[in-house]
């Protein structure tokens, strides 16, 4: 009989076994993972509070084996400030995708950004409304066709997609913010270790911090998945380039 | 020792005394002295005072801060509680115990600074979705709204519920003597078994307001209905005020009802037997109460610094067994003295 001398890959511990609810090709799966991996690895479990938002990733509450709840559409930050605020040794993050975070709850994230609210926020930028059905998102690419753009996304009727980072990114209290996809093994590398520095810097005090991971929407792009991820390298990462807008945790962590 | 205090102050102070360390608001007239006597009092209790970017924001710190099991409040005036309904609603659905208080001014919209009692529909029927209620307190005085505090964080806690002290603008602002109340020792309040604190040698925890398997949700609202029908059933709070010989009894709360109590004494010396029914919970209304006083007078008269919202509820309490007027302004304006004793001697001719 065969004896396990190490295991190179097992299910995160930060993982509930609750089955997701995301459509095949979808990358909210992997960011969940990675999200548990990187708790699991800096051993917070115990003392992590998180936040889902509305949208496809309403469930995320009961994906992670983590005290948690979920806000009303995009009030996340504001809910995870009265959480950080009530218990500012524990850790706190929101997970929120883009309607969600760039639309109805500009207000919050920014002004969560700006006091240097000690949490982290995982963004998901798929460029579109996923739950209700493919909706045109703020961050909906120029020429985008969508179930409410049907026509293709035009500056004149709609305006320009939004660029979360970038502008949070001018903000005092934003410590550190990177921009991200996974797209590739390499890329999911990446973005664990982008992640990682995220929680980091709020075990260490610093600030805010948020990754954005540009992901896909197999479903309502009308793509396959492989269709999707060529689309989101080659169109998404013009509007949304990939980086690191601000690191103010150099030498502190 | 009586202190001299503005009715916010009196509010905030008393707020504190009964174990609140957790203040999130924004600024609005007529209660921002509250939000400003948090900001100064919550550092040297080493409490909690965060100012908002707005009332969304708010009730959704609130709604945050609620989750960890912590004595949490806010406070507001009318336009500002409009924009926490949509939080209200969530917490509500939660189960999440906190403590508003809605100093009215005059409505609709943007309205005016002056004192009102027009929010009683948004307060007391839901101002939010869905089905949910949340316990109203209507104290008359800043010495009841001093005392109260306590009690109105200690029902959030009992029923997992939501509680709200509606007052007016007349009570925030006015001042008066105020024996504020003993202090509660914050270390003796227990973390309740529901509370978001870290899954430490402990299963995980998830406090929402959310299912979609309707035969799922439908058991979280019929824990809701259980909670509010126990309510009802053992929290009706009001006070009578010489009803006992009364011919005409006036209905009215906060502080409507204290002119009145000046209004009964006048009109008793005109030979008016007045009396006054005065709700202290607004919800769970009194209903069987005023069912039963009701039945032996000529004449209720509802009076309120609205066009008419209580009296709704006085209605269903009284169910066509004698005659309910009405008399208000609202606005901002308050009725004085004067007018309500002609209103009542309209009725007694």
């Amino acid at each position: 009989m065969a004896t396990v001398d190490k295991i190179v890959a097992q299910m995160p511990k930060s993982l509930s076994k609750v089955e997701f609810s995301y459509c095949p090709g979808c990358h909210h799966g992997i960011v969940h993972r990675i999200i548990a991996e990187v708790i699991d690895e800096l051993g917070i479990a115990e003392k992590t509070l998180m936040v889902a938002p509305v949208g496809c990733s309403v469930f995320a509450y009961n994906f992670f084996d983590l005290d948690g709840t979920v806000a009303a559409h995009g009030r996340a930050p504001a809910v995870a400030t009265g959480m950080k605020r009530a218990l500012p040794d524990r850790i706190v993050f929101t997970y929120q995708g883009d309607g969600d975070l760039a639309s109805i709850g500009t207000a919050e994230i920014v002004h969560a950004a700006n006091r240097g609210e000690n949490i982290t926020t995982i963004f998901i930028n798929n460029a579109v409304y996923g739950m209700t059905g493919g909706q045109m998102a703020p961050t909906t690419l120029i020429g985008q066709k969508t179930t409410t753009s049907p026509y293709g996304r035009e500056p004149k009727a709609n305006g320009y997609p939004i660029r979360m980072s970038e502008m949070l990114s001018t903000l005092e209290g934003a410590v550190y913010i990177e921009r991200t996809m996974v797209t590739t093994p390499q890329n999911v590398i990446k973005t664990k270790a982008a992640i990682k520095k995220a929680f980091q810097a709020q075990i260490k005090g610093l600030g805010f911090s948020m990754i954005e991971v540009l992901s896909t929407c197999p479903t309502n792009w009308g793509m396959t998945p492989i269709e999707a991820m060529k689309w989101l390298e080659e169109n998404m990462t013009k509007t949304f380039p990939l980086g690191v807008f601000v690191d103010k945790t150099k030498g502190m962590i | 020792m009586k202190m001299l205090m503005k009715g916010t102050e009196a509010i905030a102070e008393a707020a504190i005394r009964a174990g609140c360390r957790l203040y999130f608001g924004y600024p609005i007239t007529p209660q921002s002295e509250l939000t400003e006597y948090m900001a100064k009092r919550m550092p040297e209790v080493k409490g909690v005072f965060l100012q908002s970017e707005s009332e969304v924001a708010t009730v959704n710190m609130l709604y945050g801060a609620a989750c960890t099991g912590k004595r949490v409040m806010t406070s507001t005036s009318s336009p500002g509680f409009s924009l926490m309904q949509e939080g209200i609603s969530y917490m509500a659905g939660a189960e999440l115990p906190a403590v508003f208080i809605n100093v009215m001014r005059g409505g609709p919209g943007l309205g005016d600074i002056q004192p009102s009692q027009s929010d009683y529909f948004q307060s007391t029927k839901g101002g939010g979705h869905g089905d949910y209620r949340m316990i109203v307190l209507a104290p008359h005085t800043l010495q009841e709204a001093a005392n109260i505090m306590g009690e109105a964080f200690d029902l959030a806690f009992k029923y997992r519920m939501l509680v709200t002290i509606l007052v007016d603008g007349m009570i925030g602002q006015m001042m008066e003597p105020v024996e504020l109340p003993e202090w509660k020792n914050i270390e003796e309040l227990k973390e309740p078994d529901w509370a978001l604190t870290g899954a430490k040698g402990r299963k995980p925890r998830k406090v929402t307001s959310f299912d979609l398997d309707p035969y799922e949700l439908e058991k979280m609202n019929l824990r809701y209905q259980a909670t509010y029908k126990r309510v009802a059933e053992n929290e009706v709070r009001y006070e009578e005020f010489k009803i006992e010989d009364a011919d005409i009894i006036v209905v009215a709360y906060g502080t409507m009802a204290r002119i009145v109590k000046t209004v009964a004494d006048s009109a008793r010396k005109e030979g008016i037997r007045v009396g006054l029914f005065r709700p202290i919970t607004l919800w769970p209304f009194p209903y069987e109460r005023l069912s039963k006083i009701s039945q032996n007078v000529k004449h209720i008269l509802t009076v309120e610094m609205s066009y008419g919202q209580m009296i709704e509820d006085v209605k269903l309490a009284v169910n066509g067994k004698t005659n309910v007027d009405f008399y208000g302004r609202s606005a901002g304006v308050v009725p004085t003295p004067m007018e309500v004793l002609e209103a009542i001697k309209k009725i007694a001719r």
